[in-house]
């Protein structure tokens, strides 16, 4: 089997030398953890049937490493909200993203996620930015699949780039502080 | 009967301590929860299970109310389009074209035959693609998730005829007050002529593999049973109420946009169980092929937009360059039309069942109330009656072979 | 077996006399108003009755009609439709400001148990009799009916919106 039609992935900056290669620890942990991120597909409305046409054959997002739908918390590292957030739905979003183990991140998938999206009313929570930290926000009513898949991608390089002390540092404490996380 | 005022836990603690003294046996809570796999969309049971068995539930909705009606009363004509969508939004140019019949019928406005017989081919379509989603999510929650991934190419092919037509997939937000946006082009056809010769086959090959299959009947078989007269009572309609027997269509007790000159046949189950309700649905999408080659065939000639300047939003070409489009359009914009003060109920046969917009106009560019009639929130109150007794599994394929959209169900 | 409008007319006003009233016509579809007290006769006698033989109730909604008198400023509307002789029709009961209340019909239909708890969650109105009233679309802590008219649309906290570009200049920004 010809291994020219498989993309891989680029290794790493670091120093090669007789069968050993150095490189920076973080650069290796983002590379595995960005190429096998497991979804947590959290769809309620209109945008989870667009994911769904994401997940089948013709654009496949197994193909960038989300090849198991996780539907527990705890064995998911990317929680995708997509569709309308209530507020009737927010405390059990909150509750789904306390229970997800760490490194976690989150894509707000649709504009309803995002910021409210069309429906400017006294029910829905106008954004989920409200009650738990966003990384990628992927506009759209609904997106694409090409868009659901850009928006993988690019929480992708911020992954790669992330550094493994974040989850530990100030910065973040205080980040998860603001939305009274614990 | 306050006892059902109680919250669900309440008052489900009660009865395990009932049962505790009685025999000493411990039942227990589930929480079918609002995010989970088997549930299409977000709404919570609350079953109070034994063992395997569930006894009793309390099914909980409005986790995605996103207040349409109440939005509805804010909004012209041309913007409750676009929520229309949002509620099935597996078959979103159903709702589109029968929000577009009720103005119409609001207006008083006759629609050209050809733009009838357009708006039944992308109906037809869209529920060809809903029903695909039903049976083939029926197969996933069996555990069949090959028959998935084969039918969802076709999806994309129906979303691929939507975009030539409106310029959207999912949320299609198509038509205008009296006909089309513009003529459908060459590639409309040509896609929709290929979807017609690719589709069957593979069709029936989904069909092959599920129908007879040992497995799935097991699992389908009997399970989540309805009768007829409680179903009529429950107020279902479409294929749930057709799997038990009663042949109620509202294309053809109420026909609109000339369904009365197709033919076609109305499948009808036994029993109204999971298994009729697969069958039926399938049997409908054979129909709905049937009904879009006809439409194709006796295509008459003709506009694709009735003659309304006063209502119908001129193309963009015309607002630019000629005045009374230009005065059109911003009479239509700002709602200086005339808008007869009236009401009226106009339903549709959506995937679901029978979807009806109820709409009293005053005269102003908004309605004054816009009430929809979701089938799949007066047929979900069944649900905890369909499955008591059930064990956990069969709750699970009856969840997935009544097809509840929560878009639909809360509104 | 043609059951015809002026047969339902006749026919209903014959068992209740007064307490149907306004008969009209609106789109082809036969529209009347009930005394908010027979509601459940009225439909009853629509069911059971073998001449009219109404058999499923299509639809329960409310509106609201604040600038009617203070008697008349709920209605709940109900539509049926009789699947033997293909006729529908509509009914409506008014109910007064204060207290608005009426009897539930999920006793006759099972399909009015969840519409009349949607009905109550929007407007307030009390279904006497029913076995399960309380809120089932918003939050149950809600104490507000939303859909009256005087209840605003859009949530009142939010702080990223400029109000100068919504026609709003009383809240300061």
């Amino acid at each position: 089997m010809s291994t020219d039609k498989v993309k891989m992935v680029d290794a790493p900056q670091g120093h090669v030398g007789q069968g050993f290669f150095a490189t920076k620890l973080d650069s290796v942990v983002g590379l595995a953890r960005a190429n096998s991120l497991w979804p947590l597909p959290f769809a309620t409305s209109c945008c989870g049937i667009e994911f769904m046409a994401t997940m089948a054959a013709n654009y496949d997002v197994a193909r960038f490493g989300s090849e198991r739908m996780s539907f527990s918390p705890r064995q998911a590292d990317m929680l995708l909200v997509m569709g309308t957030i209530s507020k009737k739905m927010a405390p059990i979003l909150r509750q789904v993203y306390e229970q997800m183990a760490e490194p976690k991140w989150v894509i707000a998938v649709g504009a309803c996620a995002s910021s409210g999206g069309v429906f400017d009313t006294y029910s829905v929570l106008q954004g989920i930015d409200k009650v738990i930290p966003v990384d990628v926000y992927v506009p759209g009513c609904p997106p694409r699949p090409e868009q659901i898949l850009d928006g993988i991608l690019r929480l992708q390089e911020i992954v790669k780039s992330e550094s493994v002390n974040r989850r530990g540092s100030e910065v973040y404490k205080e980040l998860l502080n603001s939305y009274n996380i614990k | 009967m306050s006892e059902l005022l109680l919250q669900p836990e309440e008052r489900f603690a009660k009865e395990i301590e009932k049962r505790r003294e009685f025999d000493g046996s411990e039942l227990t809570i589930l929480n079918l929860g609002p995010t989970h796999p088997a549930t299409h969309g977000i709404f919570q049971n609350l079953l109070l299970m034994d063992g395997e068995r569930i006894i009793d539930g309390e099914a909980t909705v409005g986790y995605i109310h996103r207040a349409f009606e109440k939005i509805a009363e804010h909004r012209p004509f041309y913007q409750i389009n676009v929520l229309t969508d949002r509620m099935n939004y597996c078959s979103s140019p159903i709702n589109n074209m029968c929000w577009w019949m009720t103005v119409e019928k609001a207006l008083n406005i006759e629609i050209p035959k050809r733009v009838q017989y357009l708006r039944v081919i992308v109906m037809e379509l869209a529920r060809i693609a809903d029903h695909i989603v039903c049976s083939s999510v029926m197969g996933v929650d069996t555990g069949a998730l090959t028959g998935f991934l084969y039918v969802f190419q076709y999806r994309e092919k129906i979303y691929e005829i939507y975009e030539e037509i409106c310029g959207a997939r999912l949320t299609t937000n198509m038509g205008r007050i009296g006909g089309f946006e513009r003529e459908w082009s060459d590639i409309v056809w040509k896609k929709i002529n290929e979807f017609l010769e690719e589709f069957p086959p593979i069709w029936q090959e989904f069909e092959n593999m599920l129908t007879r299959n040992r497995i799935f009947m097991d699992r389908t078989v009997g399970v989540g049973g309805i009768s007829a007269e409680r179903a009529i009572s429950y107020g279902f309609t479409g294929p749930n109420l057709r799997a038990a027997g009663v042949d109620y269509d509202v294309r053809i007790m109420s026909p609109y946009s000339s369904y009365e000159d197709f033919e076609f046949e109305v499948p009808v189950g036994k029993n109204g169980d999971c298994y009729d309700r697969f069958c039926v649905r399938n049997a409908e999408i054979w129909e709905s092929l049937k009904i879009i080659r006809q439409a194709i065939d006796k295509m008459p000639e003709g506009p694709y937009h009735a003659d309304v300047p006063h209502y119908y939003l001129p193309p963009k070409e015309d607002v630019y360059t000629s005045m009374e489009s230009l005065i059109y359009h911003f009479k239509i914009i700002m709602g200086e039309v005339p808008v007869p003060v009236t009401e009226l109920y106009h339903p549709v046969e959506g995937g679901n069942g029978e979807l009806g917009f109820y709409l009293i106009t005053d005269g102003s560019r908004a309605p004054y109330r816009l009430h929809f009639r979701r089938p799949c929130f007066i047929y979900y109150q069944a649900f905890n009656e369909i499955v008591k007794g059930a064990m956990l599994s069969d709750a699970i394929a009856t969840l997935s072979s009544l097809n509840v959209i929560a878009g639909e169900l809360d509104a | 077996m043609n059951l015809d409008y002026t047969t339902i007319q006749n026919t209903l006003q014959n068992q209740f006399s007064n307490q149907v009233t306004d008969f009209v016509i609106i789109h082809e579809m036969l529209t009347f108003e009930v005394a908010a007290d027979a509601n459940f006769e009225v439909m009853s006698f629509l069911k059971n009755d073998p001449a009219l033989r109404f058999n499923f109730l299509t639809d329960v909604c409310g509106v609201h009609f604040p600038d009617n008198d203070a008697v008349r400023q709920f209605c709940v509307v109900y539509h049926m439709h009789n699947w033997i002789d293909n006729v529908r029709i509509r009914f409506k009961c008014y109910l007064p400001v204060t207290n608005p209340a009426i009897q539930s019909v999920a006793a006759l239909f099972l399909s009015a148990n969840w519409q009349e708890r949607e009905t109550y969650d929007f407007f307030g109105i009390v279904f006497k009799g029913h076995p399960q009233l309380k809120r089932i679309l918003n939050m149950d802590e809600m104490t507000v009916f939303p859909l009256r008219k005087e209840f605003p649309l859009e949530d009142g906290g939010r702080t990223d919106k400029d109000d100068r570009f919504f026609g709003r200049e009383s809240s300061c920004v």
